[in-house]
């Protein structure tokens, strides 16, 4: 299994740094750390441990979905007497719940958790650099983010409940705390929680961008880059020119919100008088909000099909077929996202002329996404394909990508969009293709990257049984919401059963719930191994995985510096797996071309 | 309840707890690394693979089986008509990749599993392959851009003329009616007017208001005549929802925009449709507007022309308009419809904001 280490050749003649012989403290070792791989574990915990109170928060209101009025004393016993007397959950609470349970997932886990941990994790190992550009801003950075996680989680606690108008805090709703409880303090704080989120997203990405295009090592063109790396970079691009609109968008509610201002609120009566706000736009919200929200999407889902691209190509044992149509999708996905946002508005009484702009630019994105997943699935033909964990999610991701993907091409289309827009099959739409999808790249890179992080590996057979119980239940929440939708049921209702048309809809709800519950179970599967093998796992190998890329080139244990000595010289791009004439089916990028051997994939036959 | 709550989840915890332990232990006894994939786990996630797709498809078909029946009944407006007609279309299409997109993919995941007997092919581009699959789905997709954009440039050109003029008000947490009396138009109605007395703020010094009137829980419109349904909001943002027209149409305070539709199916034929003698359109609220938005619904009863004739009529003459209305002076002749209602207008039919 171990091979040799050739991040090590010039091992005797190196100079070593001087500050790899400085003893840290456990301050700044564990806690105010500059150093990208504990940054990276820090946004990893932080961010599971949040993940863990968004699934939680999920199965609380599906128990209200599936048994609504059923007492489950839980409720109050967790959370207090507010969300609800006597175990039945209060239908602000209600709102609240899938407001954080939204913001949670989408922000804290599948931004600041997945980018967070793997562009930290991977840009410095992967394109041979000693760390990322800026330590300090990246300490930041996971700083910004715990306090930001900390004020969200804590404006849970807050008399009147925190931020209930759904995740996308629309105003005049987000507004004007006459309006619903959650609009007071709840969303001062959830705007105060969104905007260091922001900051700390800015720090990160910079840093991202500043050190994969400075800091490559000898040799590691960006024709080269894995396309994990590539993935990264995009996404802290797209990051970085929308994440200040949300900021904007914010300041401005802010300032209606506190100051008096009239950005987003016009005629308005509420609480028995008129209010004096006149010439504002709700819409103008919304359009700055989806300026951000559309590129977030992928910013999500991105880095996870970067991760699916190396787990897939390494435990295929080949390359990635289509290396740059690849790096061409991504790109071009990364620019169509910002001139689609639109789409999330065909029936706020925009200019039809408008949507139908935004159809055909939404639509057109449907070809690199296509383009990505034929690729996979190429990738996996005449393979020698390895189950292991990480390997399982990724197919699995590949799978959510398609079957969620489908029906973007329904929700695009604004005709279609309009009887099924703000329904269940909305929710099922994103929920699959880039929840799922995110969620199950982030798992495929922590099952393959643990030995990177933590130095030990994770156990294969709980794996296993975590991937197939998370696997079948996720379709078997999701899938059924399409019909859901199809058959009208609004999202955001805290009951279906006020009035008799969906009273047929209830054992679907049901058992919708159920999935739901099993899944969240299998989750303590994942958590038990993770933390168990962090401390009890099997002791790590240089090389796991037999993988091509920097990463697993410099032995194991963490570094100061990541490579002792000399930074490792790059050769090759990183796919050249069962390459003809070679004598494993791997060779790392450090690996100098032989005579005549061509790089990037060609080879003598194919031309 | 709850401590039969408590004991089931801390036995669930337990019992994983314990047979992960075993399952270490075992494996630990047997001398085998925790994390290096063998044949057997290869030759079991191969199996589970192609189980999985079947698995999957059998669920998939079980639920169109099982939920089809239940879905919404057949479109009950022309506009809802067209929209069901390129939503099968599209379904259709859509169905197809997704099903074999994933059979190839968990077949090759099956197929491919790892073989001490093969190597991978070093396969690593094939640029005719790729634009194949760049150039088809751009074909298809424009077909789907062009049939939805044309479905859609039709259903949101408002009707200039023929249509029933109707303005759905919405407030936390219900909505009011106000019809547009024989005049076809809606008289100005503005927030600041607003009293306990004039729930929509309508302006009584505009003629065109004096003969609107209200109706709440349930509201009646003609089959086979357009209606075009105007919006505003009195607090928040609400949205229409006409889930068996097929309409939506969000309602923004400080904004004018407006949806329309004909219905093709009285509320009698469609309870004879569902079987269900009790059977009602509705109307929604489908976008979050706070603590009782789930319950936040109207009634709609589509009549024969004639009895709606019949309805209106009464209400037209029963329903007290909050405005003290000079019945004397209301206009009583018919006039044609015309669009453009009065110069404060609540009769935006683009739908965009008006330049304050």
């Amino acid at each position: 299994m171990s091979m040799e280490n050739h991040g090590h050749h010039d091992h005797h003649e190196a100079h070593h740094d001087h500050h790899e012989h400085h003893e840290e403290s456990f301050i700044t070792k564990y806690v105010f750390s500059q150093d990208h791989k504990m940054i990276a574990r820090q946004f990893l915990i932080t961010a599971t441990v949040m993940a863990v109170i968004g699934m939680l928060m999920s199965i609380i209101f599906r128990l209200q979905l599936a048994w609504p009025g059923e007492k489950f004393g839980f409720i109050n016993w967790m959370l207090g007497d507010k969300w609800g007397k006597d175990g039945i959950l209060d239908s602000n609470m209600y709102l609240a719940l899938v407001t954080i349970h939204g913001t949670i997932m989408v922000f804290f886990l599948l931004t600041g958790g997945l980018s967070g941990t793997f562009s930290n994790l991977l840009i410095p190992y992967q394109i041979g650099a000693r760390d990322m550009a800026s330590g300090f801003m990246n300490m930041l950075s996971y700083w910004f983010f715990f306090v930001s996680s900390f004020i969200l989680v804590a404006s849970c606690y807050v008399e009147d409940g925190p931020a209930s108008s759904g995740w996308t805090v629309y105003p005049p709703l987000s507004a004007l705390p006459q309006a619903m409880p959650g609009s007071g303090l709840g969303t001062t704080l959830w705007l105060v929680s969104m905007t260091l989120f922001v900051v700390s997203a800015l720090l990160g990405g910079l840093n991202y961008i500043i050190t994969v295009l400075n800091l490559r090592t000898e040799g590691m063109s960006m024709r080269r880059l894995p396309l994990t790396i590539w993935a990264f970079l995009v996404t802290a691009v797209l990051g970085l020119l929308s994440f200040p609109v949300l900021v904007g968008a914010v300041v401005l509610l802010i300032m209606d919100r506190s100051l008096g201002t009239s950005f987003y609120l016009s005629d308005i009566y509420i609480g028995g008088q008129a209010l004096h706000y006149t010439g504002g736009s709700p819409v103008l919200y919304q359009h700055l909000f989806w300026f951000l929200g559309h590129p977030e999407v992928y910013i999500i889902i991105l880095p996870a099909l970067g991760i699916a691209s190396e787990v897939i190509a390494v435990n295929s044992r080949k390359p990635i077929f289509g290396y740059k149509a690849m790096v061409g999708s991504i790109l071009t996905i990364g620019f169509l996202s910002f001139i689609v946002w639109g789409h999330h508005m065909f029936v706020t009484g925009m200019n039809p002329f408008l949507g139908s702009i935004f159809v055909f630019t939404t639509l057109l994105i449907a070809i690199p996404s296509a383009v990505k997943a034929f690729n996979y699935i190429t990738t996996l033909w005449q393979g020698n394909i390895r189950f292991t964990p990480g390997m399982l999610f990724a197919i699995g991701l590949v799978s959510t990508f398609v079957s969620g993907g489908v029906t973007g091409i329904i929700l695009a289309d604004s005709t279609l969009d309009i009887p099924l827009h703000d329904t269940y099959f909305v929710v099922a739409h994103f929920h699959i293709v880039m929840g799922l999808s995110a969620v199950l790249g982030m798992f495929a890179g922590v099952y393959h990257w643990f030995p990177k992080m933590f130095l030990r590996m994770m156990n294969k057979k709980l794996g296993y049984l975590h991937f197939w119980l998370t696997f079948v239940c996720a379709y078997g929440v999701f899938f059924p919401q399409h019909f859901l939708g199809l058959a009208g049921v609004p999202r955001r209702y805290y009951t279906n059963t006020e009035f008799p048309l969906f009273d047929n809809l209830g054992d679907m709800n049901v058992m919708i719930t159920w999935f739901a519950i099993v899944g969240a179970l299998a989750q303590v599967l994942f958590l038990f191994n993770f933390f168990y093998s962090i401390f009890r796992g099997d002791r790590a190998p240089d090389n796991p995985w037999n993988s091509n890329t920097l990463e697993w080139t410099n032995g194991v244990g963490h570094n100061h510096g990541n490579w002792i000595g000399k930074l490792p010289v790059v050769h090759r791009w990183a796919y050249d797996y069962s390459k003809p004439g070679k004598e494993h089916d791997f060779v790392p990028q450090t690996v100098p071309l032989e005579d005549g051997e061509k790089d990037g994939g060609v080879t003598d036959d194919h031309h | 309840m709850k401590f039969l709550v408590y004991i089931a989840i801390a036995l669930v915890i337990t019992a994983v707890l314990y047979i992960a332990r075993i399952l270490e232990l075992s494996a630990a006894l047997r001398g085998e690394k925790q994390w290096v994939v063998n044949k057997r786990d290869t030759k079991l996630n191969a199996r589970l693979m192609l189980i999985y797709f079947f698995a999957f498809m059998a669920f998939v078909a079980w639920q169109f089986y099982e939920y089809v029946p239940l879905m919404l009944p057949v479109a009950a407006s022309d506009i809802g008509a067209e929209i069901d007609w390129l939503m099968n279309v599209n379904m259709v299409l859509i169905m197809i990749i997704f099903v074999l997109t994933n059979a190839v993919l968990f077949y090759f995941a099956y197929k491919y599993a790892q073989s001490d007997e093969r190597k991978a092919r070093f396969y690593p581009d094939n640029h005719k392959l790729e634009l194949l699959w760049t150039v088809v789905p751009g074909i298809v997709l424009a077909v789907i851009i062009v049939f939805g954009i044309s479905t859609w440039t039709k259903i949101t050109t408002m009707p200039e003329k023929d249509y029933i003029l109707i303005e759905l008000y919405p407030k936390q947490f219900d909505w009011t009616a106000r019809y547009a009396g024989d005049d076809n138009k809606l008289g100005h109605a503005e927030y600041k007017k607003i009293t306990d007395l004039n729930p929509l703020g309508v302006d009584s010094v505009d003629q065109a208001s004096w003969d609107d009137f209200l109706i709440r829980n349930e509201f009646h419109i003609p089959k086979g005549k357009t209606v075009l349904f105007q919006f505003r909001s009195r607090d928040v943002i609400h949205s229409a929802y006409f889930p068996h027209f097929r309409q939506q149409m969000n309602c923004v305070p400080g904004m004018n925009t407006s949806l329309y539709f004909a219905a093709t199916i009285t509320t009698d034929s469609m309870r004879m449709i569902t079987g269900n003698k009790e059977y009602n359109y509705i109307l929604l609220c489908n976008k979050i507007c706070g603590a009782s938005h789930y319950a936040m619904q109207m009634n709609i009863i589509v009549d024969e022309p004639a009895d709606y004739e019949k309805w209106y009529n009464e209400k037209k003459n029963t329903t007290i308009f909050a405005m003290t209305k000079p019945v004397e002076q209301a206009p009583k002749e018919e006039k044609p419809m015309v669009t453009d209602s009065t110069k404060t207008d609540t009769t935006n039919h683009s739908g965009e904001k008006k330049p304050n």
